[in-house]
């Protein structure tokens, strides 16, 4: 039964590459990313062979509970368990429940994150080949944390199934996990200022933490190094209680998930609040733009984004608090007219085949383009103009604004009109709706990157005049080219949307059934 | 159950709110008006068109094809649905019905033939094709993170309608199909046959003179369904023409004036229900048509337990 699921898993994992050969070099990159941080570490791992005997022993427990730590949390917050062998989908084929667990759990090792796992945790035997008995248990240390790492993941995802597949918790979670992803330059800086100051302290800690389940696999190779054999013998049995226990409970919880299904229900609520549709105009054009600044609100794929935005300053602030100059602070607002701008370039992708009504209703296209484009323009015009002027506060060269709103104006209808051209016409690989933001997309990642490349690239030359503007300032010090530019930016950008609203409206009505078929291939 | 069902629908509900739909054409939307003036200059009402004399068929499929690669999904699909009929499309599955209906609909281009619309073009002039045409396809998303009315008033809104007139057609189509105790729930959290009266109402909105429905009862219960065939049924009685794809050859007889019947990508018989059928039942002719169902022996070890 292990080996029918084990080899189950390699299947469909092996399937996931025959749907397209893009697929497959998508994966091949992200393999190629895992492969050079997993070598990177176990290198480090390696070179600790010829650390001091204490270091290496509290660099491998800390890590090693890290990692732990790490199994059990993200899955949970960013909804990114790997649910391909769902034990629920095995309901009906009465697999006896110790055979049904053991299988899922080395199944768990088959997969990029439980791989990667494994063999960083043998790289721990290269820390310790420093004596047979420290290799030996490095070894067997090594194995019982990643079950340890696979397993209580299992626990975890088992146990808030029924939460996690409410659609709520799901939207929270997933844009509440972007908050400390964004700020993990900040907070790294700040552990590492605290490591500094606390260098002492360390040792004491991982050697309380290799008394607790978190660590007590991983500590086996460096207590035999040392010769604590009373001590590594008390740890191999916590380590091995502690996956008895969460076997023990996740059996439990298997068996209750097996025959209860997660409830999703809402209550029901009556009708009457129209909200957005209500409020602008009853066109075509305006019903679009309502629609799509709900979807900015309500979706987390869109929300995620609007969550970063205000991030953003927060991390310049630092980086400038850091280097102890805010120049940087100056382009918050061009760069922010970027992103967000850019950001509906995977506006039809993300409707995925919802997009089949606007199609079997006929909407023009220029209808459909401009409605997407204001509501964008509605959300992003405010944030921009505050995070343009903002910054001038902190640096006080107020000399800049006409200059820096030009471009930060130009930028943003600019890239409007230019997402306006590239979303008619070319689908991006994004996340399914109702996914979490950071799910791996399904699709063709390599034309994605390419469209996003050669697309930035045109943006660049659509800004040339807005651009030159602000360089000329920057070498002539003189406020002309600024007011220039205070003029230039917003005219030439507007033009530019307007082109670019009519371009990607006529390409829509000649291609949309097409643009259709490519949706559905991802669904 | 099902008799008060009928009057909250949109064919016969109060006429400045929703019109009966071979009215609607030429009242509702300035757009749908030029669009059934145009093709033929005097376009006879659906009704009158569908009684007798030389009808103008509401959807003529001619030569659709499709090939996906390898496979060829449609074969060369001719079908004539007069106006009027309630016209039901029943084949295997992968028999090609709804590739037929997504290029009869202007969903997915075909490689050869074309689909005329009362008359308009499909793929000449899409716009004022797809003004005539309510569609319900079959496996795709919803917009569903909006509320069940919103998705239906934005629905309307997108096919130009005043928002005024919107309204009033969503809280009747609402009731007609149950959903008012949901109407403000997020369509994403309805249950599947919620969601497929949901974007039957999407389709419904403009009071179209041809419905096409993909799988319109798949996941739907028997009082819904019910429900929805008395809606179809009154729109058909005042004008309207159907046409769905089912796997239910017991509905399709029932419900259905015509049928045909598709597998492996081409037409095996077309026409009225009667004729199709020839005396035995649908089912037992389409079986007969389709072959394959000479399976009753083999498999002796299931009965042995």
């Amino acid at each position: 039964m292990v080996a029918h699921l084990l080899s189950l898993k390699w299947r469909l994992l092996l399937n996931g590459f025959k749907r397209s050969p893009w697929q497959l070099v998508g994966m091949a990159l992200g393999l190629l990313y895992a492969l050079g941080v997993l070598s990177l570490l176990i290198g480090g791992l390696i070179a600790l062979r010829w650390a001091d005997a204490e270091i290496a022993h509290t660099v491998v427990v800390l890590g090693g509970a890290a990692t732990v730590l790490g199994w059990a949390i993200i899955p949970l917050v960013a909804s990114a368990a790997d649910m391909t062998l769902d034990p629920a989908r095995f309901t009906t084929f009465a697999i006896p429940p110790r055979q049904l667990l053991a299988g899922l759990a080395v199944a768990g090792f088959i997969g990029i994150p439980g791989l990667a796992t494994l063999l960083a945790a043998l790289g721990t035997v290269g820390t310790w080949w420093r004596s047979f008995p420290a290799v030996a248990g490095a070894l067997l240390g090594a194995i019982l944390g990643a079950v340890t790492c696979i397993v209580l993941s299992k626990v975890v995802t088992t146990a808030t199934a029924g939460l996690a597949s409410s659609r709520r918790f799901k939207d929270v979670s997933s844009i509440i996990v972007f908050i400390p992803l964004m700020l993990l330059g900040p907070i790294m800086v700040g552990i590492v200022d605290g490591v500094r100051g606390s260098a002492d302290y360390l040792p004491v800690l991982a050697r309380t933490v290799s008394w607790t389940p978190l660590g007590a696999s991983w500590s086996l190779g460096g207590d035999l190094e040392s010769g604590n054999v009373g001590a590594a013998a008390l740890k191999f049995l916590i380590s091995g209680a502690t996956i008895a226990g969460l076997l023990l409970c996740w059996h439990v919880l298997l068996q209750r998930a097996l025959v209860t299904p997660p409830y999703s229900g809402g209550s029901a609520r009556k009708g009457g609040k129209l909200g957005l549709f209500a409020l602008l105009p009853g066109t075509p054009a305006g019903a679009v733009a309502a629609r799509a600044l709900i979807y900015w609100m309500k979706d987390p794929r869109y929300a995620a984004s609007l969550v970063i935005v205000p991030l953003f300053p927060v991390i310049f602030f630092f980086s400038g608090s850091q280097s102890g100059s805010y120049d940087l602070l100056m382009i918050l607002g061009p760069l922010t007219a970027f992103m967000m701008a850019w950001s509906i370039c995977a506006d039809v992708s993300y409707d995925n085949t919802a997009f089949a009504l606007h199609l079997a209703a006929g909407v023009r296209g220029i209808d459909d383009r401009l409605g997407r484009a204001l509501a964008c323009l509605a959300i992003s015009l405010p944030v921009v103009l505050v995070f343009t002027v903002g910054p001038l506060f902190v640096t006080g060269e107020w000399q800049w604004l006409p200059n820096l709103l030009g471009l930060s104006l130009g930028t943003l209808f600019t890239g409007l009109g230019l997402s306006s051209v590239i979303s008619a016409r070319y689908n991006i690989a994004v996340p399914l709706p109702g996914d979490s933001p950071f799910k791996k997309p399904p699709g063709n990642v390599a034309q994605t990157l390419a469209v996003q490349a050669v697309g930035m690239g045109l943006l660049a030359l659509l800004l040339v005049p807005e651009l030159a503007l602000v360089a000329v300032q920057a070498f002539s010090g003189g406020p002309e080219a600024g007011w220039i530019n205070l003029a230039v930016g917003p005219l030439l950008g507007v033009i530019l949307f307007v082109v670019g609203v009519r371009l990607g409206g006529k390409w829509l009505d000649a291609r949309g059934p097409e643009m259709f078929a490519q949706l559905s291939v991802n669904r | 159950m099902t008799e008060p069902r009928h009057e909250p629908t949109p064919t016969s509900a109060p006429p400045q709110a929703s019109a009966p739909p071979q009215a609607s054409a030429t009242q509702q939307a300035p757009e749908a008006r030029q669009v059934s003036q145009l093709p033929t200059g005097s376009l006879p009402l659906p009704s009158s068109g569908s009684a007798e004399g030389a009808p103008l068929a509401a959807l003529s499929i001619r030569g659709l094809a499709k090939r996906f690669g390898e496979k060829i999904a449609v074969d060369g699909v001719s079908l004539e649905v007069p106006a009027g009929s309630f016209y039901g499309m029943v084949g295997p599955n992968g028999a090609g019905k709804t590739t037929t209906l997504s290029m009869a609909t202007g969903l997915l281009r075909p490689d050869f033939g074309t689909a005329l619309v009362h008359g308009v073009d499909v793929w000449a002039r899409p716009l004022d094709a797809k003004k005539l045409m309510g569609v319900l396809p079959d496996g795709v998303r919803l917009f569903d993170r909006l509320t069940g009315e919103q998705l239906v008033t934005y629905s309307g809104l997108l096919r130009g309608m005043d928002r005024d007139v919107v309204g009033s057609r969503v809280s009747e189509l609402l009731a007609a199909l149950d959903l008012q105790a949901d109407a403000g729930t997020l369509v994403v959290d309805y249950s599947a046959g919620m969601t497929k009266k949901i974007a039957l109402a999407s389709a419904l909105i403009h009071a179209p003179r041809l419905l096409v429905l993909d799988e319109p009862f798949e996941s739907v219960d028997p009082v819904s369904a019910s429900n929805i065939r008395g809606i179809l049924e009154s729109y058909v009685a005042s004008g309207g023409t159907v046409i769905v794809s089912s796997h239910v050859m017991d509905l399709v007889q029932r419900m259905c004036s015509h049928v045909a019947v598709v597998a492996g990508g081409r037409v095996l018989a077309a026409g009225s229900v009667d004729e199709v059928r020839n005396g035995s039942t649908l089912e037992e002719r389409f079986v007969q048509l389709v072959g394959g169902g000479h399976r009753t022996e083999g498999l002796e070890w299931l009965r042995t337990f």
